[in-house]
């Protein structure tokens, strides 16, 4: 079974030998991370390094998976699923108030609608909205929480790209305003270096590269730092 | 990644381009296009489920109308009517009616409250499905008319028996098909409920139940017709009251246009349930109808 997550009044990310093994294959190897508040990190890797294992930990939704080692995380926490996970039978306030209650959280709710750019769609069902709307409606379901971390787990990757070029837009203004630490999952290195203050990227369930994105300098440098690092090297591109 | 991508928005803007030129071409010779045959039956005609049944009725009238069908066997539409209305003047078919709704009424009570707690109780906790999925399943392998026997033994062969074997009729696609509903329910919206920091109940009230409605209600039809179908058989075989003995002392008097009357409010008793039943489906699941269209 993992460990509890322990809860402090600090809001970062702190992982020491975090390892998880599904059926004898290791997945995370001992990994040793902390995220500081208010960082906005992203997670590459290829599609089963265990990037989502590790979103998964973290979120504290892996049940039944073996594993050790400590994992310290804040109180509250919002996931994004690739997926806007939206339920059919609640209009979109009712989703976006899942799990909150009281007036406070309705008027909240409003507001955090208001914030993505679904005003007036709150009476709207699910079905109803494009991919790209639901996907707000998932961002502002997480926002409503006031989380101090945000998990994001390819919360774009089903979108087509100009929709996707649009909401990197909106969760890099979020964050700013907000400053939640921000642990993003993806698996496309522009995202990442276009997004992130920092980004990871887990090879063989370890953490291989951990730089530090500095704005000032081109992205063109990251990228070919980050594509070494999964293997893509140029004349295979 | 950038060079993919440039590569892809030149082939893109060179692409438009040709779009123009086809949409241009096409312009000057709209003409000429001719229309492909259609496939589809196209346009559905007014009130179309109502004209093969009015056929019918048409067809029936004309041929007692013109002595082509012996009176005896089939009786003409208005006969079957005109002895309607004397059987609900003199009292005898409302006091029927009500009998064998009382019936079917008290059984599908029983058997829809019996299906939902028993599916509940196995869909939500484990130790109720262990308890209650397997006992089910065997029941259902039963014909629940094949219990007449035993339980006029048990019950005597008055209303409870009646009763007590409709509830079993209805009961089992119930339960059945909420249980399926229960068990199924999507596990990305466990995940979401976990993350959510939903309690169990509201995880059940909120996303379980939701969920399983559409099953519900599948499992719901099935338990009205079965009450219909149980009520027939059991008021044919042995009853003292109620439409199916009516029409089982007109088969020995050789009056056929009392067993259509009671076919027909047999077949309106259906039909009012069954369009009550989608009616309630298409409020509680309004917001289906949007997936629809």
């Amino acid at each position: 079974m993992a460990p509890h997550t322990e809860q402090l009044t600090r809001s970062a990310v702190r992982l020491r030998g975090l390892t998880r093994s599904f059926g004898g294959r290791t997945v995370l190897d001992g990994i040793d991370l902390d995220i500081p508040a208010g960082q906005f990190t992203a997670l590459l890797g290829h599609s089963g390094s265990g990037k989502s294992t590790l979103l998964r930990a973290v979120a504290g939704l892996d049940h039944e998976v073996e594993g050790s080692g400590q994992l310290t995380a804040p109180e509250r926490v919002s996931v994004v699923f690739q997926d806007s996970r939206l339920l059919p039978w609640r209009r979109v306030l009712d989703n976006v108030l899942l799990g909150t209650e009281g007036k406070e959280a309705a008027a909240k709710g409003r507001e955090a609608l208001a914030e993505v750019g679904l005003k007036g769609r709150e009476r709207a069902w699910p079905s109803e909205l494009s991919g790209g709307e639901a996907q707000r409606a998932a961002l502002a379901r997480s926002l409503v929480r006031e989380p101090e971390l945000l998990l994001a787990d390819e919360p774009f990757g089903a979108l087509d790209a100009l929709t996707r070029i649009r909401m990197h837009g909106l969760l890099r203004e979020l964050w700013e305003r907000h400053r939640p630490s921000v642990l993003l999952v993806t698996h496309d290195v522009d995202e990442a270096v276009a997004l992130a203050e920092r980004v990871l990227v887990l090879e063989e369930g370890r953490i291989g590269v951990d730089v530090v994105i500095d704005r000032e300098r081109p992205r063109e440098e990251y990228r070919e730092v980050l594509l070494g690092a999964l293997g893509v090297t140029s004349d295979v591109r | 990644m950038s060079a993919v991508s440039s590569a892809v928005a030149a082939v893109t803007t060179s692409g438009s381009g040709a779009g123009t030129a086809v949409v241009a071409g096409t312009g000057e010779a709209g003409s000429q296009v001719r229309r492909r045959r259609r496939l589809s039956p196209g346009r559905r005609l007014p009130a179309a489920p109502l004209v093969g049944p009015a056929l019918v009725l048409v067809l029936w009238a004309a041929a007692s109308a013109a002595g082509r069908l012996d009176p005896a066997a089939v009786p003409a539409p208005w006969t079957v009517l005109r002895t309607g209305v004397h059987l609900w003047t003199d009292g005898t078919l409302p006091n029927d009616i009500l009998t064998s709704v009382r019936r079917a009424a008290s059984g599908f009570a029983i058997g829809l409250a019996g299906g939902v707690l028993l599916a509940l109780a196995a869909g939500l906790s484990r130790v109720g499905e262990a308890l209650i999925d397997g006992t089910v399943q065997l029941n259902r392998a039963i014909p629940a008319l094949g219990l007449i026997p035993l339980f006029i033994l048990w019950l005597g062969i008055g209303e409870t028996f009646k009763v007590a074997i409709i509830a079993i009729v209805v009961y089992i696609p119930i339960y059945l098909n909420t249980h399926a509903a229960l068990s199924g329910i999507d596990s990305r919206f466990v995940e979401l409920a976990e993350v959510q920091g939903l309690s169990r109940f509201q995880f059940v009230r909120q996303i379980v139940i939701p969920g399983a409605l559409p099953g519900f209600f599948v499992g719901l039809r099935l338990g009205v017709t079965g009450s219909w179908l149980g009520l027939v058989v059991l008021e044919q075989i042995n009853a003292t009251s109620g439409l199916g003995y009516l029409m089982f002392q007109a088969q020995n008097y050789g009056q056929s246009d009392v067993i259509l009357v009671g076919l027909v409010v047999y077949g309106i008793f259906g039909l009012v349930s069954d369009s009550a039943v989608r009616l309630i489906e298409r409020r509680v699941l309004s917001w289906r109808r949007t997936l629809s269209n």
